[in-house]
């Protein structure tokens, strides 16, 4: 089995998409999913501290 | 000169720009470079290319990834300078290059949509048909004429992203990065009096 195959397995994209209904708000899974993915980077971009070479900057 | 080399390509930047934050400008031109090679393959293979053969399967793959991957990096790069009032110390063009050039890849992307020539291109079209027409945009600018959209998304849109998203970079470069609050109240503080250390 192909490396291609085996990862495609994990999450199947063939069948109709999966949405989330809360009130008036309609998004699909994938975007949301997205959504969060983006605010955690923001977060751990702000939080994470950044490598300095030694004897460098303050 | 508006823009000497050193000012062009700096080895250095303020103490300031060590953070994570200040990295997804950088991504986002990256992810564009690679979205305008991959789509020069997938102009010069063809569509019975990347439709059917395995290699072009993989060019359209890493053509739709790398438009995923720069609005992610430009979406986060928003969100920083929005919260950096990056536009303090006139550096109000910048930023409305960044909103223009924002505004001008959300309209590749949505004639990259209508280019697909599959069923979701089908749906999207017809779907924003009614949307456009209600603008009164539909009367010059139809989303159900592939061969409009088609050149729209591989001619004028990636002429006007890349013009703005270059002329974007220059002012970064001839205005430099917005100093952060504790620095400056207004953001006068730029490049010329804000402190320049090896933020390496």
């Amino acid at each position: 089995m192909s490396l291609a195959v085996l990862l495609g397995a994990l999450i199947n994209l063939n069948g109709s998409g999966r949405y989330i209904h809360w009130g008036f708000i309609q998004i699909s899974v994938a975007n949301f999913i997205v959504i969060i993915l983006m605010v955690i980077v923001f977060v751990l971009a702000i939080l994470l501290p950044f490598p300095r070479r030694k004897g460098g900057g303050q | 000169m508006a823009f000497p080399p050193d000012r062009l390509l700096p080895d250095r930047q303020p103490a300031y720009m060590s953070s994570w934050i200040y990295v997804f400008g950088v991504l986002t031109v990256v992810s564009l470079a690679w979205v305008i090679i991959t789509g020069c393959v997938l102009a010069i293979m063809g569509p019975s290319w990347w439709h059917v053969s395995t290699a072009g399967h993989f060019v359209n793959s890493l053509h739709l990834w790398s438009v995923e991957a720069f609005f992610f990096f430009m979406v986060i790069h928003l969100w920083g300078k929005f919260f950096m009032a990056a536009w303090r110390g006139n550096r109000r063009l910048t930023w409305a290059t960044g909103v223009v050039s924002f505004l001008a890849s959300v309209g590749a992307a949505f004639t990259g949509y209508l280019s697909q020539q599959n069923f979701d291109s089908q749906w999207i079209s017809t779907q924003a048909k009614d949307g456009i027409n209600a603008t009164g945009a539909g009367a010059v600018w139809n989303v159900l004429n592939f061969g409009q959209m088609l050149m729209w998304h591989i001619v004028l849109l990636p002429i006007v992203v890349a013009l703005i998203v270059g002329l974007h970079v220059l002012l970064v470069r001839r205005r430099g990065i917005v100093p952060p609050f504790e620095l400056t109240s207004d953001g006068e503080g730029d490049r010329e009096t804000a402190p320049e250390r090896d933020s390496a």
